[in-house]
């Protein structure tokens, strides 16, 4: 929808350009932004997808850095070689969004990791592969926030003002590891209420991350893989339901067990394979 | 900025914050929709360097060196592209509103898409179709019969395309707002009441008008003092006056405080914002059951049962109480009884075209409104009463409208237009946003129903006792009409034994409940039919059989039970019930195999977690609203052979256009592509009361039947006069009036027959009584997952009787639509308000059914003749909503043993039940 109160549109073309005037927010692909009447004070968008980052780069330090402008349609057809297994996985999350492949093509991953949904699809993804959000200080300095310290609470991040979402790198290693992951919603292809990944590393440690029904995600590392009721009652700890239009609270607890239980098992089946 | 639409350059600098859609739109691309403005929909799909996108969310400023391609540009009339010829074939639309964004998308998919069709197709969404039709035409089926090839049949009872078909799917059919702008159009905005009850008592607008291209700034300063309702009926009367172009008290979140009328909607939205008011609150009350016991905060104290307020101090708008017989006694000494509250909840007809309207005034004076309405006549003679000004000094009219569904039976944006009208001397122009129609717009009554059904040992019933409470909103518009309609033919169904209803509907500070699908039939029809479902487990009966004990019959009367005009006209109910039964019994089968809509599978699970069940309901409705519904039709011929039907009834997916160019093609003898029809404006016919109560194919149809049958006598007693031989001898056909191997053309009769005018026309009419009633069953075969709350259908059957078919593609389509609108509104629809707040206010919280929510419905037409409508055909648009919560309800209590009490069933909800059951 058109924006009534937004009276500027900047495309930045370096660094220095980012530095926010009063009224300014960042734009990624802009899909959440021209879909909901923003806040009243926002009046100038200053459009990230201007910089021309890269969308994908294989790091020196055998980390795969996806820019926070990369589209879900990029990061779903990133060659092979880049990706390794975790592909399928993508693809999964995107399948994921309530959106459909028409918001592929111009929301940005970063996007959705920096607006803080409790269902934020690559906030799972990149909690789940050990990742790490590269933030760009208003200062000119940057700093690396690790994925699962990212998103604090409902729309909440430990973005400060001015801080940019520069990109998320993702250990190389770890996105050959056997993953599993469910997401569930009232209806079949509908705006997820909760999901669930796992992520099986060869050391046999797990790493369940835990999200949606939830106000913030949570990841659950285990040396091995946990008894049921082990990882029951890591659950049990969870202190932060909620429900919504998208589902009550106790159908959303009761789906997260159920979810974190069927991962368990199906990891279990890919031990010693790993 | 430079970028090409459709292969032609384009220089534009879109506005800060303006997105590909509207900036399209100020090109001309009227083909480019607003559904949602937000993504969610698909309507305003467009190519952007070969690639689907939604235009609606995409920045402009980032078009610079890009390719867009619209529906338009795909292919036009005469020379359709592949997917729209498709869509045309497969009769792939009702409204038509999200078929240019649905050509799109489907537009690029390939093998990898069609394999997963329910995913490619999530983004595009239809309120009408319930998708059968479009998986056919994506799949390349043919459904409609392919144009010019009559080969001499009637074009009645045939499955014609809707004649708009190929402006459709090519985005070129203009639906309200889809014109060149008047020159010099202002644009309204609307600030809206933050609070739920409330006295305005500051309103400062000098900095509004202030601000640069401000023109007006109306407030209930300019408002005029006659009260009215927004709610449109053949009778102003049948309405409460209780409601105010602007008011100085709010009554509901989002009521007009003030509006802004400005050069462009951003300044007038950026205005609003500089308005400075000052509220003075009120308690508010939000529960029906608060708002009406004594001492609760009164919403409209001083309105009077003159002003149709049965009892202003308990904020009741209307309570009506019927007796017959002895129901205590009966209740006491009934042998099987069965009590139970129900619920339903809020749900909102989300057509895709939001309410709008367009003014102008025209070259005699004249304010001419073009609007999103079903009602274009009452609306004018309510803006005649409202604005104290002739009925000549108003012209209102539509273009297509882009779905109804009951929620533009209201007016609700052409008054504030004409005010702003009237103040500035300019066009203007109010379009809704969609979380506009969620949120101040009507949505479905909400209603309370306590239900008592008792029976003898042999499963009749003895008594009904029933008790209605239902949540009108801030202002009473359709409530009476509905609670009226609610306790009609859902108890006329059945020989009840004695009788009590009791039911009042109540002013809450909720926004205001309105017409609906079904009418208030649905809500009541789910209590009742739940409870006959327990009444016969209780009894050991099939549910079919004790419905069939009890059941009206064709040798029926109503008895002056509902209004006294209501006849059974024919009698399919019988049919429908054991075509249902039967196909429920086929799939108990456990070598029975579900079927879903083309290209997709659906699994019958099986295992620890999932419980198969059964459910049906039957339904009856009046083939017409009662206490008149008027409508006014002329069939003109022209010399060159074409005939003009005028109409005054709105074209919505309702599909009434294509049913009256095949009542007159039939009655002239002339293929359908001679038929042209001129409606849904004031100008065109004398008088239509408008397209509700599923009056537009048979009322108006009638009208047109008649015309049409009139003009044919005519022309065959003119041409045997200037052939020279009795009238018996001549007959009509496609070219004129042949007697023998002798002929006269058309030219020669328009000539012979009207020298003067040029065409020879005939008017008639119909005053919509005496009226017939129509039936509907449906049946479900589920699967309940009892762990997750899942409920997949696997089995979906709904019969209907529609007397003869008019239309069977478009008749089909009717019952697939209301059958996948009502699964929505059980499964997955929830419009959800606390404290007076929406909950759910734009489409990503509200969810509709996609590709994915729907089954195949496998339909049955009953095989009768109405001997009251338009060649035996009854109405049928409505009727297919109001049994499917119920069937459904059965179904999944069959599967549970659980019986739910309120609706919607979403998958928490189920599971809650299921979890309760087994606990």
């Amino acid at each position: 929808m058109d924006l009534a109160q937004v009276t500027s549109v900047r495309m930045p073309r370096s660094r220095a350009e980012l530095a926010l005037a009063p009224g300014e927010r960042f734009l990624g692909g802009g899909t959440w932004m021209y879909s909901v009447p923003p806040d009243p004070g926002v009046t100038g968008l200053v459009d990230l997808t201007a910089m021309g980052w890269k969308p994908y780069t294989l790091r020196d330090d055998d980390t795969l850095r996806i820019a926070a402008t990369c589209t879900w349609e990029q990061l779903i057809t990133m060659p092979e070689e880049l990706a390794g297994d975790a592909l399928p996985f993508f693809r999964w999350a995107a399948r994921g969004l309530l959106a459909s492949a028409k918001v592929w093509r111009v929301a940005t991953v970063g996007g959705n990791l920096a607006l803080a949904f409790p269902a934020g699809l690559m906030n799972l993804v990149a909690m789940s592969y050990g990742g790490s959000c590269l933030v760009w200080r208003a200062d000119g300095s940057k700093r690396r926030v690790p994925a699962q310290d990212f998103v604090t609470a409902v729309m909440t991040t430990v973005l400060g003002p001015g801080e940019v979402l520069r990109a998320i790198e993702l250990p190389r290693a770890s996105l050959a590891h056997p993953v599993a992951y469910r997401t569930w919603a009232i209806s079949p292809l509908g705006r997820t209420a909760g999901l669930a990944s796992g992520r099986l590393r060869p050391d046999g440690r797990l790493r369940i991350v835990l999200a949606g029904a939830t106000t913030r995600p949570y990841l659950f590392a285990f040396d091995g893989i946990p008894a049921a009721s082990e990882l029951a009652a890591r659950i049990d700890a969870v202190d932060t339901w909620f429900g919504d239009p998208h589902g009550s609270l106790e159908w959303r607890r009761m789906m997260t067990y159920r979810a974190a239980e069927e991962i368990r098992v199906e990891l279990s089946g890919r031990e010693g394979r790993a | 900025m430079r970028f090409e639409v459709n292969g032609e350059p384009v220089e534009f600098e879109p506005q800060p914050g303006q997105v590909l859609r509207t900036m399209l739109r100020e090109l001309g691309h009227y083909e480019v929709k607003k559904g949602c403005d937000s993504g969610d929909c698909g309507a305003c799909n467009v190519l952007l360097d070969g690639g689907a996108v939604n235009s609606c969310i995409l920045p402009a400023h980032r078009l610079e060196g890009r390719a867009v391609t619209t529906a338009s540009g795909i292919g036009m009339p005469g020379r359709l592209a592949p997917i729209q010829e498709r869509f045309v074939a497969a009769g792939g639309f009702q409204c038509g509103f999200c078929t240019p964004g649905m050509v799109v998308t489907t537009s690029t998919f390939g093998p990898e898409e069609l394999a997963e069709l329910p995913q490619a197709i999530k983004g595009n969404l239809c309120r009408c179709t319930g998708y059968r039709s479009i998986g056919d035409a994506v799949s390349g089926v043919r459904n409609v019969a392919a144009p010019g090839i009559g080969n001499g049949d009637p074009a009645y009872g045939r499955p014609l395309a809707a004649p708009a078909a190929e402006r459709i799917v090519s985005g070129q059919e203009p639906y309200t707002l889809d014109e060149d702008p008047p020159e010099g159009m202002l644009h309204l905005a609307v600030l809206g009441s933050p609070h739920a009850h409330a006295r305005v008592v500051y309103f400062d607008a000098s900095r509004a008008l202030a601000l640069p291209g401000v023109r007006a700034v109306l407030s209930a300063d300019d408002s005029p003092s006659v009260r009215f309702s927004s709610s449109r009926h053949e009778s102003r009367e049948d309405d409460p006056d209780d409601t105010l172009v602007i008011d100085r008290v709010m009554r509901f979140r989002g009521q007009r405080v003030a509006a802004v009328v400005a050069e462009s909607r951003k300044i007038a939205e950026q205005a609003c914002a500089l308005l400075e008011v000052g509220y003075e609150l009120i308690p508010a009350v939000y529960d029906p059951e608060e708002a009406r016991a004594d001492g609760a905060p009164l919403l409209h104290p001083e309105r009077t049962p003159a002003e149709r307020v049965d009892d202003a101090a308990h904020n009741t708008v209307v309570r009506i109480e019927q007796l017959a017989g002895e129901v205590d006694g009966a209740l006491a000494s009934a042998a099987r009884r069965y009590s139970g509250t129900f619920r339903t909840h809020r749900v909102t007809h989300l057509a895709l075209e939001t309410h709008a309207a367009r003014g102008w005034i025209d070259a005699e004076g004249r304010y001419v409104l073009r609007s999103s309405t079903q009602v274009p006549f009452l609306t004018r003679a309510e803006l005649a009463h409202v604005f104290g000004l002739d009925n000549d000094r108003l012209r209102v009219l539509t273009g297509r409208v882009g779905g109804g569904f009951g929620g533009k039976q209201e007016m609700v944006t052409e008054d504030l237009v004409l005010l702003a009208m009237l103040k500035t001397g300019a066009p203007v122009e109010y379009e809704w946003t969609r979380t506009d129609t969620m949120t101040i717009g009507p949505s479905r009554h909400p209603m309370r129903l306590d239900v008592t059904v008792a029976a003898d040992e042999d499963g009749r019933f003895t008594a009904l006792d029933l008790d209605v409470l239902a949540d009108a909103g801030a202002y009473g518009g359709h409530t009476r009409g509905v609670l009226f309609h609610a306790i009609g033919e859902s108890i006329a169904i059945y020989r009840w034994g004695a009788k009590r209803v009791h039911v009042e509907g109540v002013y809450t500070n909720n926004p205001p409940s309105g017409a609906f699908r079904g009418y208030g039939l649905g809500q009541v029809i789910f209590a009742i039919e739940s409870a006959i479902d327990e009444l016969a487990r209780q009894l050991g009966l099939p549910p079919t059989e004790l419905r069939r004990r009890n059941m009206i019959t064709a040798e029926d009367t109503f008895g002056g039970a509902a209004d006294d005009d209501l006849e059974i006209g024919s009698y399919g109910l019988d049919q429908c019930l054991d075509w249902v039964e039967a196909r429920l019994a086929e799939s108990a089968d456990p070598s029975w195999r579900p079927r879903g809509l083309p290209l997709t599978t659906v699994e019958r699970p099986a295992g620890p977690g999932w419980s198969e069940g059964t459910g049906l309901a039957i339904a009856m409705i009046a083939t017409m609203p009662p206490r008149g519904h008027f409508a006014d039709a002329s069939v003109a011929l022209h010399p060159d052979g074409r005939y003009v039907v005028s109409v005054g009834t709105s074209e919505f997916g309702n599909g009434t256009t294509t049913a009256h160019m095949q009542f007159a093609a039939t009655a002239l003898h002339t293929d359908a592509a001679h038929i042209v029809i001129r409606q849904s404006d004031t100008d065109v016919t004398g008088y239509d009361t408008g397209a509700f109560g599923s009056a537009g194919s048979v009322v108006a149809g009638m009208a047109v039947h008649s015309a049409a049958t009139g003009l044919r006598e005519r022309l065959i007693a003119g041409g045997a006069e200037l052939l020279g031989v009795p009238a018996a001898e001549c007959r009509l056909d496609a070219e004129g009036v042949r007697a023998g191997e002798r002929r006269v053309g058309f030219p020669e009769l328009v000539a012979a027959l009207a020298p003067r005018s040029g065409r020879v026309a005939q008017r008639s009419s119909h005053d919509g009584t005496p009226r017939s009633v129509a039936f509907n069953v449906q049946g479900f075969r589920v699967a309940v997952h009892r762990e997750t709350g899942e409920v997949r259908i696997l089995q979906s059957v709904h019969a209907a009787d529609a007397g003869t078919v008019i239309n069977p593609e478009q008749l089909r389509g009717q019952l697939e639509g209301g059958t996948a609108q009502a699964i929505g509104s059980v499964l997955y629809e929830n419009l959800i308000i606390r404290d007076g707040i929406v909950e759910t206010p734009i489409m990503r919280q509200y969810h509709i059914p996609q590709y994915a929510d729907v089954p195949y419905t496998e339909v049955f037409f009953a095989d009768t003749y109405d001997r009251i409508g338009p060649r035996g055909a009854k109405s049928m648009s409505e009727a297919p909503y109001n049994p499917v919560a119920p069937a459904l309800a059965n179904a999944v209590r069959d599967a549970i043993g659980v019986r739910p009490h309120a609706t919607p069933l979403t998958r928490d909800v189920v599971w809650a039940l299921a979890a309760g059951a087994t606990a």
